[in-house]
């Protein structure tokens, strides 16, 4: 099958790749540039394990064409921190004991960071109700929802 | 956190970070479907159109003509299975049956079974191939329930099976039945025959699944000097590379299992489903093959647990539960082996009760084979007994928790198996969920209530092997082969971190691949934190005991004068001290490298109580039933590290919450699974759970160093019972039928059923 030239903005980073039609953004990111933090738990938009931030709104890299991604800025897991810099949210999660097999932990991040940063003060419910597009079967979400609590109250102190 | 006679730790009951977490939430962790390697192909599987039907043939050519195939793989590449069962910890499993499961021989036995596969230069390619193989089948009629099964004129899942019992062969003729159990003791006729109040209920359930979010997956690469490489995502390495052994028929020395990190599993990952395929795969196109289900093969053909039907009677005297006779069947799927034996051990565990029979049905439906399920048999078998046991407070005028209290097992306590418990914690549980701020607190409005239930499940013991190397900075690695699926890096290293006196930063564990490390069992039978602990502790005191060898030399004094203390030697009177690290550094020139090892089969199980509290709301219009509120009080032994006992208990919870009001394996009739999807089969979400509060009862198990007893799967078994007696609170209906949907709860309160 013939293959589109692509041309995006992947965690600050502008990125060319080649993709055929019927890939999904998921695939591209895991098979062809070899980000493996998104992952895929069931490839119909209903667990979130694959959320990605395309330009700056959170989406189902499962829903998304590779081809879609021309000209917009993408950022997985990857790009939310590292090791020697980690976001709050990450260190939250650590923190708190907010992961079980950690599978879903990308997509709850990813989650998490886009809605502090539309609403950086969300209360539990607010937490509750945006991360319902995200499944979690280890944890029970309780763990999940004080570390996004806690992250949001540190990074409005800071 | 309720503690009971324990010494306070070092380390054992903090909270320190977990090694592998900074790897998890930067997306660096490699699961099982993040492999990647040179020459790379992807498989995927035929599966079954039908519930129930004969293989007549099954032609190939077309696919194995189509550009970009490398491999087609059918049953006949399969040696043939022996008719024999394997031990997998957990859970036990004919080998026939198990080939048969991974591809169809001569039978289909659900809608979903493996058929054929294919091996392609990418996925969609593989599944373009799929399409151009043909199988002609011979459609039989399907089977889909358990009591419809159970009758003489049902169609049959196999002519040579015959119902087993305890005794021998108990059925002349082929059944669907596969097995018979019983437990009894005393004598429930006279009890049921002098008592003030007797119920009589008949339960059902629906088949659920485990739910966890990473799909089953596996790469194998047949390598070119014969032995073969196989990386994937389960609860047991050396449980792996066992089944493929047999039925592969390959030498278990040959066969290296990679364990990557898994996405989940709560028993679903301990049968094999995809590896013997990728192997033959491999083997056929001369490259690694990689395999990974999607959503819907997951819930189709993996193993989910048991629907069940359930008929109790139970009978109360002067505030004692009396007699109970109950018989349960159980649908094991495709092949036999329903946790029924389990669910009839574990039912009334909890409670002190002199006369019982209980008879317990193995039974085969056209549906896929089950596997284990976080305290496998036991949610159901509690729903029931935990309901009748509500009704019964009630008829004796008595608080459903002080009944409980009343009625309590305690250590000589016989289990219906007749073995006494040892120290058990039930008691303290339900002592402190009465105390707990939410029992003591009204439940107000209307269409509300509250409901309370127990539940027990064992702990495993099995087999573990760890060592542990220790460094000349004095910093350790622990090399261990137990599956971390939720923590167990940490709470492994802090028991060798506690037991050797040394910073729990100071230890770097490492889940190690089978050609890496003695056998270890699965993880499962809420095990590792016990037993591979237990392992961990002797491994240390194995180094506490090099060291004062060492420090013998260094310190110029006998080692009858010397003791391990505190992260150091030190002489009897005190005098003299070297501490580990200096020990470490020495090493080189007191005798070589300090590696301790232990290798056992754990004895000493714990097993553990919990006692659930719940408030709903029920919503009559809309049927919906909202969990306002819920405290789970559990006897965990000892908290190594209390956070991740925390979180297996309200994980366990939000999946008891999804089993009791919304999830459940829906067929039509021809045993098409309507719902095979996130989206139709309905976990809970954060939305449909609350904040789950937890009360960590601490009852130090005798058989453990540190008092753990497992703690990982009781908290799945009160929660339906404690749902359902909270919406009858609420309703003043007795809802018997699981899950509590909004549908069911509309039908029956306005008598639309």
């Amino acid at each position: 099958m013939a293959r589109s030239h692509v041309t995006t903005t992947l965690n600050g980073v502008e990125t060319e790749y080649l993709c055929e039609p019927r890939q999904s953004l998921l695939e591209v990111l895991r098979d062809e540039l070899g980000l493996t933090g998104t992952k895929e738990g069931c490839s119909n938009g209903n667990c979130g394990a694959c959320a990605v931030l395309l330009d700056g709104r959170v989406v189902n890299s499962c829903c998304v064409l590779g081809v879609e991604a021309e000209g917009a800025e993408v950022t997985t897991i990857e790009g939310i921190g590292n090791a020697d810099k980690l976001h709050p949210l990450q260190r939250a999660f650590l923190e708190e004991a907010a992961l079980q097999c950690g599978v879903c932990t990308p997509g709850f991040i990813v989650s998490a960071k886009a809605l502090l940063d539309a609403e950086p003060d969300a209360d539990e419910h607010r937490v509750r109700w945006w991360l319902a597009g995200n499944l979690c079967r280890c944890t029970g979400y309780d763990k999940i929802v004080r570390a996004v609590l806690k992250a949001s109250a540190q990074m409005q102190e800071a | 956190m309720t503690t009971i006679d324990r010494p306070t730790y070092r380390i054992v009951g903090t909270r320190p970070i977990r090694p592998d977490g900074v790897e998890k939430v930067t997306g660096k962790a490699q699961y099982g479907a993040d492999v990647r390697l040179p020459n790379l192909i992807q498989g995927r599987i035929l599966r079954s159109p039908h519930a129930h039907a004969r293989i007549l043939s099954i032609d190939t050519s077309e696919a194995e003509k189509t550009p970009g195939v490398f491999a087609v793989l059918t049953h006949k590449d399969f040696p043939v299975a022996e008719d024999k069962i394997e031990e997998l910890g957990e859970s036990a499993v004919n080998l026939k049956e198990l080939s048969d499961n991974i591809l169809a021989s001569d039978k289909v036995l659900y809608k979903g079974h493996a058929v054929a596969a294919v091996a392609a230069i990418n996925g969609h390619v593989a599944e373009e191939a799929l399409k151009k193989i043909r199988v002609e089948y011979e459609v039989l009629p399907p089977v889909l329930d358990v009591r419809d099964a159970m009758r003489e004129d049902a169609p049959l899942l196999s002519e040579t099976r015959f119902t087993k019992s305890m005794s021998g062969q108990a059925s002349d003729k082929p059944s669907n039945i596969a097995a018979i159990t019983r437990f009894q003791g005393g004598n429930v006729e006279e009890a049921f025959a002098a008592a003030d109040h007797i119920v009589e209920r008949e339960f059902t359930t629906k088949m659920v699944h485990q739910g966890y979010i990473e799909p089953q997956n596996s790469t194998a690469s047949w390598n070119s000097d014969g032995t073969l490489t196989i990386w994937t995502s389960t609860q047991g390495a050396f449980v792996v590379r066992a089944q493929v052994a047999e039925v592969l028929r390959l030498p278990v020395s040959k066969i290296r299992v990679i364990p990557m990190e898994i996405g989940g599993g709560f028993g679903g990952k301990i049968p094999i489903y995809l590896d013997p395929v990728a192997t033959l795969l491999s083997k056929k196109a001369g490259r690694p093959v990689k395999l990974v289900m999607n959503r819907t093969e997951v819930f189709m053909a993996t193993g989910p647990t048991s629907g069940s039907s359930i008929k109790l009677k139970m009978a109360e005297k002067d505030g004692i539960i009396t007699a109970v006779q109950a018989e349960m069947a159980y649908e094991a799927g495709a092949y036999p082996g329903s946790p029924v034996g389990a669910g009839a051990m574990t039912m009334l565990s909890p409670y002190n009760i002199e006369n019982f029979v209980i008879d317990a049905y193995d039974v085969v439906v056209n549906k896929p084979k089950v596997s284990a399920y976080r305290a496998p048999g036991a949610p159901v078998s509690a729903f029931a007994t935990e309901t009748a046991i509500d009704e019964l407070a009630k008829a004796a005028g008595m608080d459903p928790l002080e009944f409980r209290l009343k009625n309590s097992a305690h250590e000589g306590t016989r289990m219906v198996t007749g073995v006494p418990f040892p120290r058990i914690g039930h008691e303290e549980c339900v002592r402190a969920a009465l105390e707990s701020p939410h029992y003591q607190s009204p439940i107000e409005g209307p269409n509300r209530g509250r409901g309370v239930a127990s539940g027990f499940w064992f702990n495993a013991g099995l087999q573990s092997s760890v060592s542990v190397a220790v460094n000349v900075d004095g910093t350790v690695n622990l090399i261990e082969g137990s599956t971390d699926i939720g923590g167990t890096r940490a709470s492994l290293a802090m028991q060798l971190a506690e037991t050797l006196g040394i910073p729990y930063d100071d230890v770097k564990p490492i889940v190690a691949d089978t050609d890496s490390v003695g056998h270890n069992d699965v993880t499962g039978g809420s095990r590792t934190t016990f037993a591979s602990g237990l392992a961990v502790v002797e491994a240390a005191k194995d180094i506490q005991a090099q060291m004062i060898s060492r420090a013998s030399k260094l310190l110029n004094a006998p080692e009858g004068e010397l003791r391990y203390e505190d992260g150091a030697v030190v002489s009897s009177d005190g005098s003299k001290r070297i501490p580990f690290a200096e020990i470490a550094a020495a090493q080189g020139r007191t005798g070589g490298p300090i590696y301790g090892n232990a290798s056992l089969m754990a004895r000493g199980v714990g097993g553990a109580y919990a006692t659930h509290i719940v408030d709903v709301e029920v919503d009559p219009d809309t049927g919906k039933v909202t969990v306002l509120r819920y405290t789970a009080v559990q006897d965990v032994g000892t908290a190594i590290h209390p956070s991740y006992v925390e979180g297996q208990i309200q994980g366990g919870v939000a999946q008891g919450i999804g089993w009791a009001l919304n999830e459940e394996y829906y067929y039509n009739e021809d045993g098409t699974l309507a719902n095979a999807s996130f989206l139709d089969y309905r976990m809970p979400t954060t939305l449909d759970v609350p904040a789950i509060d937890t009360v960590l009862v601490e009852v130090p198990n005798p058989g453990h160093p540190y008092g753990v007893r497992g703690v990982g799967e009781v908290p799945i078994v009160p929660p339906l019972a404690a749902v359902a007696n909270a919406v009858a609170e609420a309703t003043g209906h007795r809802f018997t039928d699981l899950p509590i949907s909004p549908r069911r709860v509309v039908e029956e309160l306005h008598g639309l059923a």
